[in-house]
């Protein structure tokens, strides 16, 4: 094989290629698992390119744009003042905006913290936090601008993506499911973890779309896709709490309602009322806490250069 | 005295958003100081684990980062197992070496062939690279896709597996799972040695510089899921003493805190240092890759070799994978029992970017009460900055966009990060009359 180098900066592209729905990643606060999710389509990927111009995917690539967009993908919760003005530039010159994941979503893991909690997590984490610019909560997408679609999970489901990727183009509605994660379990002939091990286990009132990870694994679904839009949330709580396999303390049911989609409403009203949320108050947890520094970074020891030898 | 204040403007950067920068201060063409700034949005996970039960600490750990979720897991899985005495079966062992395998063949290629191979052939992305060179990106694709591939076998997802579990997994795969899977791990191991011919093939910028390097150290194995911390320098001690030779410092212009040696210096982890520290356990076939390559040498001394230590350490991780896969017998039960103890939990694994570092605190309860974690991009940091500042007095001449690229792609070449790993700097001057 023979790999030629090309000029720096990179080619622009070619001219003959047709208009192409104009598609942009960006994220907020987040891991980028869910972006990620995009590039883990492998075998689908050079053709999802050829189809669609990704032409902001800082993720992927260096070409950047500030928009408009036709599809915009938006991973992360809204994190900070900047993110907070962003997000409103964005949905101005988007037209189908889609949130992707349970931070965006949801406001994910981190959204977990109270206004009133802000600065004991804060002050637990950093030194100075004064330098740390942070708002009071991190928020979902529709928090601050209106959103289309959503794709949920804790990470997205690839195949989701791409029919509503697909739908989109087509200018038709997306078949996303609506069920409990409890269905599809049921569907896949997993052992019922609730019945099998006495494992508390989110599915009856999880929206599926995972393919049921969780039970398939023989573990407890920990509701990553978020509330199912009118399960009954505090009767399976109370049922955990004192059921036929409890009883169980509230705040260790609480808790299994306090995880990467804790602050959508149904399960926030959970831990409300039960506990569960991270503990109060924090402190710094090493034994030599980090400290404030403000010099210049070091070098490798053996400075290369020093300012002292500039001579004028 | 002539400054020139050079600012370059990061406009995403190690899971950062919003606007980075790095900020070059140059005095008569020497750099006096380079800072990387990191605006990531805080999102104050070692607040969030407090009140919590070690299994919701392993899921809720591996959000920090969707690249490597499983060295979050297994950081912590270890450190717990380590405090309450928890003895797993040999088979639990080994596939968590397996699902470590397959993160770093997931992670390595990823980064080799999407973010870091474009760098060095002036492509902006892979898929333009694509254009002129489609069987090269998708064989790159294909390797990534046999790594995630094993962690949904092993996890059920590829990105936030769910079946690590205290005592072992949540399930463990049947015998005839793994061995069905062995086909594409030799595959994989015939992909991973064609990538480091393409890595060979690619000249990196020359640039030479002496550093402190640090890496697990195990004398069985190459290092993943265990090891004591050792330096070319001397240094050897447990993992769980690592609080005793480096610390954290927050600096104003970082949102990351700060990682450096007890003598406020920085170190370099991640592909490089294990290779130079760890070659002596490098798989037979991986060894022989380094051997053949010659390149042990340049690849301590300039980094921009990183990306041939990934491509011998996709070698390493396909090879080792295959050895796992024909040798595994299952377990009697999947996890073994295990009783909380409170006291302190510490333990450090290599992720695919370096040595990554938990502690926790668990109460009388069985509960969190504190935790620290330091991901290998938060101690790269301090070693990225003092790269640039020895680099970058040899770009100052170049024009502008040249100088940025040489810089990205240096920045790059640690891996710091998907967010971060493509091309962000936006070179602007400011004169400043001196």
């Amino acid at each position: 094989m023979t790999l030629t180098q090309q000029p720096v900066p990179a080619r622009a592209g070619r001219a003959h290629e047709p208009q192409r729905p104009r598609v942009g990643v960006v994220k907020f606060a987040s891991c980028d698992g869910c972006q990620l999710t995009i590039l883990d389509l492998e075998d689908h990927l050079l053709a999802l390119t050829d189809r669609f111009e990704f032409t902001e995917f800082a993720e992927a690539t260096s070409k950047r744009s500030s928009g408009p967009f036709d599809i915009l993908f938006v991973e992360g919760s809204i994190s900070t003042p900047e993110q907070a003005i962003e997000i409103v530039r964005l949905r101005a010159v988007t037209k189908t905006l889609v949130t992707i994941g349970a931070c965006a979503t949801a406001g994910g893991i981190q959204a977990l913290r109270t206004a009133s909690e802000h600065e004991a997590f804060r002050a637990a984490v950093y030194p100075s936090p004064a330098f740390v610019d942070s708002l009071a909560v991190a928020s979902p997408i529709s928090s601050y601008v209106t959103v289309e679609y959503e794709l949920r999970g804790c990470p997205i489901d690839g195949h989701q993506l791409i029919e509503l990727l697909t739908a989109v183009a087509t200018g038709r509605r997306p078949q996303l499911p609506d069920q409990a994660v409890c269905l599809e379990c049921k569907r896949r002939g997993y052992e019922c973890v609730v019945v099998a091990r006495g494992e508390p286990c989110l599915g009856p009132v999880t929206q599926t779309g995972c393919g049921a990870i969780c039970p398939g694994m023989g573990r407890g679904c920990y509701g990553c896709f978020g509330p199912r839009e009118g399960a009954n949330v505090a009767s399976l709580a109370a049922w955990y709490v004192d059921g036929p396999d409890g009883p169980r303390s509230p705040v260790d049911v609480g808790r299994l309602f306090a995880g990467f989609t804790g602050a959508a409403q149904p399960f926030r009203d959970i831990t409300d009322r039960l506990g569960g949320r991270p503990a109060m108050p924090l402190r710094p947890a090493i034994a030599r806490p980090p400290e404030l520094v403000g010099e210049a970074p070091p070098t490798w020891g053996a400075p290369t250069k020093r300012v002292d030898d500039a001579h004028d | 005295m002539h400054t020139t204040d050079l600012r370059f403007q990061v406009q995403n950067l190690t899971r950062v958003e919003g606007e980075g920068s790095l900020h070059l201060t140059v005095r008569d063409g020497l750099v006096s100081e380079a800072r990387l700034q990191i605006f990531e949005a805080p999102r104050y996970f070692e607040a969030l684990v407090v009140g919590r039960t070690p299994n919701e600490v392993i899921d809720i750990v591996s959000r920090i980062c969707g690249i490597c979720p499983v060295a979050y897991q297994m950081s912590a899985v270890h450190a717990f197992e380590d405090l309450f005495g928890v003895e797993v079966d040999p088979a639990t062992r080994a596939l968590r070496r397996l699902l470590y395998c397959a993160e770093w063949l997931e992670s390595h290629a990823l980064h080799i062939y999407l973010l870091h191979a474009p760098d060095f052939l002036g492509y902006p992305s892979a898929v333009e690279l694509a254009r002129d060179h489609r069987q090269l990106v998708a064989d790159g694709l294909r390797l990534k896709q046999i790594g995630n591939q094993l962690l949904a076998l092993l996890g059920g997802r590829a990105i936030h597996p769910v079946s690590v579990r205290v005592g072992g997994f949540s399930r463990a795969p049947r015998r005839r799972e793994l061995t069905a899977f062995a086909p594409a791990l030799r595959e994989a191991l015939a992909l991973s040695r064609a990538t480091v011919d393409v890595a060979l093939s690619l000249t990196p910028p020359s640039f030479e510089r002496e550093p402190r390097l640090v890496a697990l150290h195990d004398p069985r194995e190459y290092p993943m899921n265990q090891g004591r911390i050792v330096s070319n320098d001397g240094l050897d001690l447990a993992a769980q003493a690592w609080p005793e030779a480096f610390h954290e410092v927050q600096v104003p212009w970082s949102n990351a805190l700060q990682a450096r040696g007890s003598d406020g210096l920085p170190y370099l982890l991640g592909p490089a240092a294990r290779l130079v520290l760890d070659h002596e356990q490098l798989h037979p076939l991986a060894r022989e890759a380094l051997d053949a390559s010659g390149a042990l040498e340049s690849i301590r001394r300039n980094p921009y070799r990183s990306i041939v230590a990934r491509g011998i350490e996709l070698v390493q991780a396909a090879a080792d994978a295959i050895d796992i896969v024909d040798a595994y017998q299952p377990a009697e039960a999947a996890a073994v029992p295990w009783q909380s103890r409170p006291g302190v939990a510490a333990w450090a694994t290599e992720a695919p970017r370096g040595l990554l570092f938990h502690r926790y605190e668990v109460g009388e309860d069985g509960l969190i009460a504190a935790a620290t974690i330091v991901p290998p991009t938060s101690q790269n940091q301090a070693a990225i900055e003092a790269d640039i500042a020895a680099f970058a007095p040899r770009v100052l001449d170049l024009p502008m966009d040249q100088a940025t690229h040489t810089l990205e792609q240096l920045i790059r070449a640690y891996d710091p990060c998907i967010s971060c790993a493509t091309h962000f700097l936006d070179l602007t001057v400011d004169q400043a009359a001196g």
